[in-house]
């Protein structure tokens, strides 16, 4: 059952973003990097749907299916108090535009995605490592880094990286 | 280096300054734990603020996706500390709707009285810790006092004081035990008194009073740009509360206010949360009133082991059925969901995306602190006095170990 306020939003794109169907807790939208600052400013700018609230920004990682990388945005308007899923897959390497433009809090999710993930946000102000310090080597959240991590001088516990 | 005499030839308008770089942290009182800012500053202004955060770092979300969903509760709990209850319910809520089931009714109120308890004893911490971030040490001796009967009560029903993971899938672990609904109603009738003891002490105080009115000010439409939620948005004005507006458990059921202030300052976030704990003595109250008896999890053998623990001697169902939930785990079907909940600290939220195993595919963790102490970086913490920004930092009430997950 898709909510009335999606129905402005499909016949605004049209084709450009796709119907993710109804799920558990809220109706989903998928689209394109390319499309996903234009759909985002319309959501948080025409007054029927005012997603002014960026919930939650972070990525998922399908390996081996391809497109690989996916953004998920959790919308939320507390002006009319609904919730909106929008999802953006992206092929390896992995590039998504920024939102901190629409919404400010994007900025550290953002940060968190890539640090995780490697998913390069194109025109964030401040990218960079969040979590794990600045000479880390790869992205941990990614389903092909093994939970010990590698072996190094100081994680004697990880795994072979395969070269030696 | 500037030389000394030079200072004292020159008036102060052209006296030579120059900026300092300020590491505040890893390791300092006023940061509630390891995190590090470094600050700009020119004089005693601060120009610039980047909050370093990471280094208490442990992978949960990693973690999970190689736990069971029982496993997961553990994890949960160290979240934020202050209030495990809370991180329970939010990921357990989650789990829920994707397996479609319905928690007993029983079960949904000691869910509630374990939650509110809990904010409770968030917020008594930070109403003493701000105070003593600003100097006054003895607040926080008697919030700490209170503290303490809610750390004894956590221990009578859940064993633990600390991390209780008492929340699971399909309810919760044991029901209350005898003479604890007593206990926490002799704890609400304390309580109110106290927050009165507080108030006196600390609302009216000139210096609290300076140090915070007015300091720290946050703007309505920041604070929904910044994602700011809970205590430290309703301090800006903004009326939401999820409780209210998309209730969840039995919230529905019983009568609260949302407290909001209008300022949106360090002093209006302090005293919204001194108010939110009288809300919460309320919410207790009525369910202690209304809950009703009735089992404390679902009849369901494949997701809560059996509440008759004579039946493992006697029935090789419910052995097996027990030996499999322990060995393995439970299957989860196949879907993602995200729930929000009303955290202590603002909006809880827990994305998780089930691939149909035991393990989830993905477990994503919306820590309402990790988007709080964003607020510290940017305009709403640049172009302040240092000693304020330890007023504003202190009043956003981060946890750090949800900060950094």
């Amino acid at each position: 059952m898709r909510p009335a306020f999606c129905d402005e939003v499909f016949q605004h794109f049209d084709v450009k973003i796709g119907d993710g169907g109804a799920g558990i807790d809220m109706y989903n939208i998928t689209v394109a990097p390319e499309h996903v600052v234009e759909l985002c400013r319309f959501l948080k700018e025409v007054p029927a749907l005012s997603f002014n609230f960026l919930s939650d920004l972070c990525g998922v990682d399908h390996h081996p299916d391809t497109p690989r990388y996916e953004v998920v945005y959790h919308l939320y308007s507390i002006t009319h108090q609904h919730r909106l899923r929008l999802k953006c897959r992206a092929a390896d390497p992995p590039h998504v535009p920024t939102v901190t433009g629409i919404w400010s809090t994007a900025n550290w999710h953002e940060r968190e995605t890539f640090d995780m993930y490697g998913i390069v946000f194109d025109g964030h102000p401040n990218l960079k490592r969040i979590y794990m310090w600045d000479e880390f080597e790869g992205y941990p959240m990614r389903k092909d880094f093994p939970l010990r991590g590698y072996k190094d001088a100081y994680n004697p516990f990880g795994e072979e990286t395969g070269e030696s | 280096m500037t030389d000394v005499t030079v200072l004292q030839e020159t008036g102060p308008e052209d006296a030579v300054t120059q900026e300092v770089l300020l590491n505040l942290g890893p390791q300092h009182p006023s940061t509630h734990g390891v995190l590090r800012l470094v600050l700009q500053l020119d004089g005693e202004i601060v120009e610039r603020t980047e909050p370093i955060i990471g280094y208490l770092h442990r992978g949960t979300e990693k973690l999970a996706e190689d736990f069971t969903y029982t496993q997961i509760f553990p994890l949960t709990d160290r979240l934020d500390y202050v209030c495990p209850p809370s991180n329970n319910l939010g990921f357990a809520m989650a789990v829920e709707q994707l397996l479609d089931i319905e928690v007993p009714e029983r079960a949904q109120y000691i869910r509630v009285i374990m939650t509110e308890l809990s904010r409770i004893s968030g917020h008594l911490l930070i109403v003493g810790a701000l105070p003593m971030d600003l100097g006054a040490m003895t607040v926080l001796l008697y919030t700490m006092r209170e503290r303490e009967m809610l750390m004894d009560l956590m221990e009578m029903i859940t064993g633990a004081r600390m991390h209780t993971s008492y929340i699971r899938v399909g309810g919760v672990r044991e029901d209350l035990p005898d003479g604890a609904v007593d206990r926490v109603r002799e704890f609400c009738d304390i309580l109110p008194k106290r927050l009165i003891d507080y108030e006196r002490l600390v609302a009216k105080n000139r210096v609290f009073l300076q140090r915070t009115k007015g300091i720290g000010v946050i703007a309505p439409e920041d604070a929904i740009d910044l994602g700011l939620s809970g205590p430290n948005l309703r301090a800006s004005g903004v009326d939401w509360d999820i409780r209210r507006d998309c209730p969840y458990e039995i919230y529905d059921q019983v009568e609260f206010n949302v407290i909001t202030r209008e300022t949106g300052d360090c002093y209006d976030r302090w005293i919204c949360r001194v108010d939110e704990m009288r809300e919460s003595v309320r919410i207790i109250e009525q369910c202690l009133e209304k809950m009703p008896d009735g089992g404390f999890q679902v009849d369901i053998p494949t997701i809560a082991f059996p509440v008759d623990k004579d039946l493992l001697g006697c029935s090789m169902e419910t052995q097996i059925h027990h030996f499999e939930l322990s060995a393995y785990g439970f299957k989860v079907p196949k879907g993602e969901v995200y729930t929000a909940i009303e955290a202590p600290k603002g909006e809880l939220g827990y994305y998780i995306i089930s691939d149909g195993g035991e393990k989830p595919f993905r477990m994503k963790v919306r820590a309402p602190s990790f988007v709080n102490l964003q607020a510290l970086e940017g305009k709403v913490g640049n172009m302040n006095y240092l000693a304020d920004l330890i007023a504003m930092l202190g009043s956003l009430d981060p946890v750090i170990a949800e900060v950094d997950k």
